[in-house]
C-alpha cells in the first residue's frame, strides 16, 4: 500500500534533486527554481508527518513555508532582474565582485 | 674634681610617661610655626620678598630660639623626678583609620629641649652668617626659604611624640638637604651631589619606615609611649629587627657606614648649609633617633652592639679620609663623619653613654659649626677657592677667623679646657668600661681616632693659616665683615665653654638622667684613658707639625702612599657602592628593558602577527562565488545533522 514512508522518500528525492541543482547550475533562475523545489519537498514531508501523527501542526507549518517562499521569490526575482539589467548576464559566477 | 653618683639607677631607666603641657609650654607649636611661616612666605612670595627676605629668614630662627629659652626656663621650674619634665602637647589628629591612630603632638622633655636650643641657637647664628656670605647671590631669598624649611622639619623631627611625626620631619630634612646641596643647580656637580645625598638618605629612610611598620604591626601603635610600653612583650627577633632597622635609618641620615658616601659630596652646597645641616643638626638626627629609642635597644643587646661597632668603624673611617683631603670643606666633612662616629659609639654603649653622646653632640654643634663658618669665611675671601694647597699664611690677614677657627680646632682635638676634652674623654672611658674584648676594641678605636683627629686637624690648620702664602694672583683676602665674624665669635666662645659647662658638676647628666638613665660608673675629669687620649692628641699635633708645619707644602698634591691614594678616593666608598649597587642596578635595568622589548613586546607582537597571518589565509575563503558559499552551507548543514543523529544514537 501507499504509506507515509513513500511520501517522505519522495520528499527526500525531490530535496536532493533540488539541492544538487542549487549547487551545480549556473543560471540564477534555475537556482531559484531548485530552491522552490527544495521548499516544496519540505512541505510534502511536513504534510506526510502531520498525517502520520494525526495532528494538523505540519499542515500549518506548510502554509507558513508557502508564504515565505512567495515573499522570497518576489525579492529574489527583483534582485535578479536588477542584476541582469546592469550586467546583461544571469550567471551567478559572473557576480563575484565581493571577494578578497 | 671627682663626682660620685650615689645610688645609680638601673640601666633601663628610660622614662615613658609624660604629662600634658601646661602654661607657656602650651605655645610650643610656635617652634614649628615660625620657621614654617618664614619658609612659606619666602618661597611663595617670590621676587617681591627679595629685599627683606633675608631679614625675615633670620628673624624666624631667632624668635624660635627665644621661645626655646622660655620653654627651657619653664621646664627647669618643674621638679626633676621621673616624668615630671616630660610634657606632651597634642596638636591635632593626623590619621585615624581603624586601629591606626596617629596624632601630631610635641614632646617637650630634657632631650628634645637640648636639641631645640642647639638647632635654633646655632641655626640663628648661621642664618646671620649667611646674610653676609650670600650677599652677592641673587637667589638669597630662596636660600633663606629653604633654610627655614629645614629648621621647621628638624624641629618637628626632635619634638614629635611619635615615630610617624619623627619620620615626617626626617623626610623634610632630607628634602631640605637636597634642595640646599643643589642650591646652585646650574652646577652639574652640585645637582649630582644633591641626588646622591637624597638617594643615600632614602636607603636609610627605607630602614626607618620598615621599623615603623614593624612597630605598628607588632605593637599597634607608633607613639613613643605606646611602643616603649609594649616593647617588653615582643619577641627578641622583633626587637632586634626594629633596632637594626632604626640603625639603618640613622646610618643614612648621619652618614655612617655603610651609607657614608654622600657627606663629602654634600660640600657642594653653600658653606652655611654645610655648617648647619651637615655638621650641627641634620647629621645628628641619627644619634637622636638612637637615644630616643633607648627602650628598644635596652632589650636588644645585639642591635646595641651593632650601633657601637658602626660608630667605631665610622670614627676611624672618617678620620682616615680627613687626613688626605686637600679641600678644606671635605676635610671638615670627614671630621664630622668621624665625630658622629664617636656619638654613635657612645649611644651604642647604652645608658652608660647616652648622656655623653648628647654632650658631645651639643659641643660638636658649636665647634664644628664654628669651623665650617671659618672655612666659609676663608673661602669667601679667597674667591671661592677651597684647595688648602692654595692657602697658607692666612692667620696674619684674617686674625678673627684664625682665632675663632683655632678655638674650634682646640676643642675638637680635646685640649683642656676646651669643649672636646670634656665631652670626648667620657666616651672613651665608657667604651673601656664596657669590658671584655668588645669594650677594649671599641675603646682602642676611640683612642686611635683621637690621635688621628689631632693629626689631620693640625694639618688643616698649618696648611690654611700658617706657612708660605701659596695664593693665586687674583686673591686679596682680608678679614670678613662683622655680620660674618660675630656668629663665629659666639660659636668660638661656645667651643671653649660648652663642654665644661655640660660636664663639670654633672650638669647635663643630672638634667638628662631621669630620661635616659645614669651611667653605672662615674669617673672624674682627669682619668687615665683621658690622659692617654691627650698624649695621643699631642703626638698627632707633633707629627702634623713635622710634616706640614716645618716643611713646605707643595702646591700640587704629591703622589702619596697607597693609604693616601685610598683616602683621597674616600677609602673607595664610591667604588664599593658602584660595584655592589650601581652596576647590578644597571644590569637589572638593562635586563628589564631587554625583557620588555623582546619578551613582553615580542609576545604582543607575536599575537598580532599570528592573527594577521591567520586572517590573511582565511580571507581566501571569500571568493565571491555564490556556488562555493552554497557548498559551504551545505557541508555545514550535513555536519549539523550528522551531529544531531550521533547525539540521538
Amino acid at each position: 500500500m501507499v504509506s507515509p514512508a513513500h511520501f517522505v522518500a519522495l520528499a527526500v528525492i525531490l530535496f536532493v534533486i533540488g539541492g544538487v541543482g542549487v549547487l551545480v547550475r549556473r543560471n540564477a533562475l534555475v537556482i531559484f527554481m531548485c530552491v522552490e523545489l527544495m521548499l516544496n519537498a519540505v512541505n510534502l514531508a511536513f504534510v506526510a508527518f502531520a498525517r502520520l501523527h494525526g495532528a494538523l501542526d505540519g499542515q500549518v507549518i506548510a502554509f507558513f513555508v508557502m508564504v515565505v517562499a512567495a515573499a522570497e521569490v518576489v525579492v529574489g526575482l527583483a534582485i535578479l532582474t536588477s542584476i541582469y539589467r546592469s550586467r546583461r548576464s544571469a550567471s551567478v559566477d559572473d557576480a563575484s565582485l565581493l571577494r578578497y | 674634681m671627682t663626682g660620685s653618683l650615689a645610688g645609680a639607677l638601673a640601666p633601663s631607666a628610660t622614662v615613658v610617661t609624660s604629662l600634658p603641657a601646661a602654661g607657656v609650654q602650651r605655645a610650643a607649636w610656635l617652634l614649628l610655626a615660625l620657621p614654617l611661616a618664614g619658609a612659606v612666605i619666602l618661597l611663595l612670595g617670590g621676587k617681591r620678598t627679595n629685599s627683606w627676605g633675608h631679614l625675615l629668614g633670620v628673624a624666624m630662627p631667632v624668635a624660635a630660639f627665644c621661645y626655646g629659652v622660655v620653654a627651657l626656663v619653664a621646664m627647669l621650674g618643674y621638679p626633676a623626678g621621673r616624668g615630671q619634665r616630660s610634657r606632651d602637647l597634642t596638636l591635632f589628629t593626623w590619621i585615624d583609620v581603624g586601629r591606626f591612630h596617629v596624632t601630631i603632638g610635641l614632646l617637650l622633655d630634657p632631650l628634645s629641649i637640648c636639641f631645640v636650643l642647639l638647632i635654633t641657637g646655632v641655626g640663628s647664628l648661621i642664618h646671620i652668617f649667611a646674610v653676609g656670605y650670600m650677599s652677592h647671590d641673587p637667589e638669597r631669598r630662596r636660600f633663606f626659604g629653604y633654610m627655614n624649611l629645614f629648621l621647621a622639619s628638624m624641629l618637628l623631627l626632635v619634638l614629635a611624640d611619635n615615630y610617624l611625626g619623627l619620620y615626617a620631619g626626617w623626610e623634610g630634612v632630607g628634602l631640605a638637604s637636597y634642595l640646599l646641596i643643589g642650591f646652585w643647580q646650574y652646577k652639574p656637580t652640585a645637582a649630582t651631589a644633591a641626588k646622591k645625598a637624597f638617594i643615600a638618605n632614602r636607603v636609610g629612610d627605607a630602614g626607618l619606615s620598615l621599623a615603623i611598620m614593624l612597630m605598628f604591626a607588632r605593637f599597634g601603635s607608633v607613639s613613643f609611649t605606646g611602643v616603649f610600653s609594649a616593647v617588653g612583650g615582643a619577641s627578641q627577633g622583633t626587637v632586634t629587627a626594629i633596632g637594626l632597622l632604626l640603625l639603618l635609618g640613622a646610618c643614612g641620615k648621619s652618614a655612617q657606614l655603610p651609607l657614608q658616601s654622600w657627606l663629602l659630596d654634600a660640600m657642594e652646597g653653600p658653606t652655611p648649609v654645610s655648617a648647619l645641616i651637615h655638621a650641627a643638626t641634620m647629621v645628628t638626627a641619627g644619634v637622636y633617633l638612637i637615644v630616643r629609642s633607648g627602650p628598644i635597644f635596652d632589650l636588644s643587646p645585639g642591635a646595641r652592639l651593632a650601633v657601637a661597632i658602626v660608630g667605631a668603624a665610622t670614627l676611624l673611617f672618617g678620620a682616615i679620609i680627613g687626613c688626605a683631603k686637600d679641600d678644606i670643606k671635605k676635610a671638615l666633612a670627614g671630621s664630622t663623619m668621624s665625630q658622629i662616629g664617636y656619638m654613635m659609639l657612645a649611644a651604642g654603649l647604652g645608658p652608660a653613654g647616652y648622656v655623653f653622646a648628647i654632650a658631645h653632640l651639643l659641643a660638636h654643634g658649636f665647634f664644628k659649626a664654628g669651623m665650617f663658618l671659618g672655612a666659609g669665611s676663608v673661602k669667601h675671601e679667597m674667591n671661592d677657592e677651597v684647595d688648602m694647597r692654595r692657602f697658607g699664611g692666612l692667620a696674619a690677614v684674617m686674625p678673627v677667623t684664625f682665632v675663632t677657627f683655632g678655638f674650634g680646632y682646640l676643642a675638637i682635638i680635646g685640649i683642656p679646657p676646651f669643649s672636646g676634652f670634656f665631652t670626648k674623654d667620657p666616651i672613651i672611658e665608657a667604651a673601656f668600661d664596657k669590658g671584655g674584648t668588645s669594650g677594649a676594641l671599641l675603646g682602642t678605636a676611640a683612642l686611635l681616632g683621637a690621635g688621628i683627629t689631632a693629626f689631620y686637624m693640625t694639618r688643616l690648620m698649618f696648611m690654611t693659616f700658617a706657612g708660605e702664602r701659596r695664593w693665586h694672583d687674583t686673591a686679596h683676602p682680608h678679614e670678613a665683615p662683622p655680620v660674618m665674624t660675630s656668629p663665629m665669635v659666639v660659636l668660638a666662645i661656645g667651643s671653649l665653654l660648652a663642654g665644661g659647662f655640660l660636664i663639670i658638676d654633672n650638669r647635663l647628666l643630672n638634667f638628662l638622667a631621669p630620661l635616659v638613665g645614669t651611667p653605672p660608673t662615674s669617673h672624674g675629669i682627669f682619668t687615665p684613658y683621658g690622659l692617654i687620649a691627650l698624649a695621643l692628641a699631642v703626638a698627632g699635633v707633633g707629627l702634623a707639625w713635622a710634616l706640614y708645619g716645618r716643611r713646605e707644602v707643595p702646591v700640587t698634591a704629591p703622589a702619596g702612599s697607597p693609604v693616601t691614594v685610598a683616602a683621597r678616593k674616600d677609602l673607595y666608598g664610591d667604588a664599593v657602592n658602584e660595584s655592589l649597587l650601581m652596576r647590578p642596578g644597571q644590569w637589572l635595568t638593562r635586563l628589564s628593558v631587554y625583557f620588555d622589548n623582546r619578551g613582553v613586546d615580542g609576545l604582543v607582537n607575536t599575537v598580532a602577527a599570528t592573527l594577521g597571518g591567520t586572517s590573511g589565509r582565511l580571507r581566501h575563503l571569500q571568493s565571491g562565488f555564490v556556488r562555493s558559499y552554497a557548498l559551504s552551507m551545505f557541508v555545514g548543514a550535513v555536519l549539523l545533522v550528522g551531529a544531531l543523529l550521533l547525539v540521538r544514537l
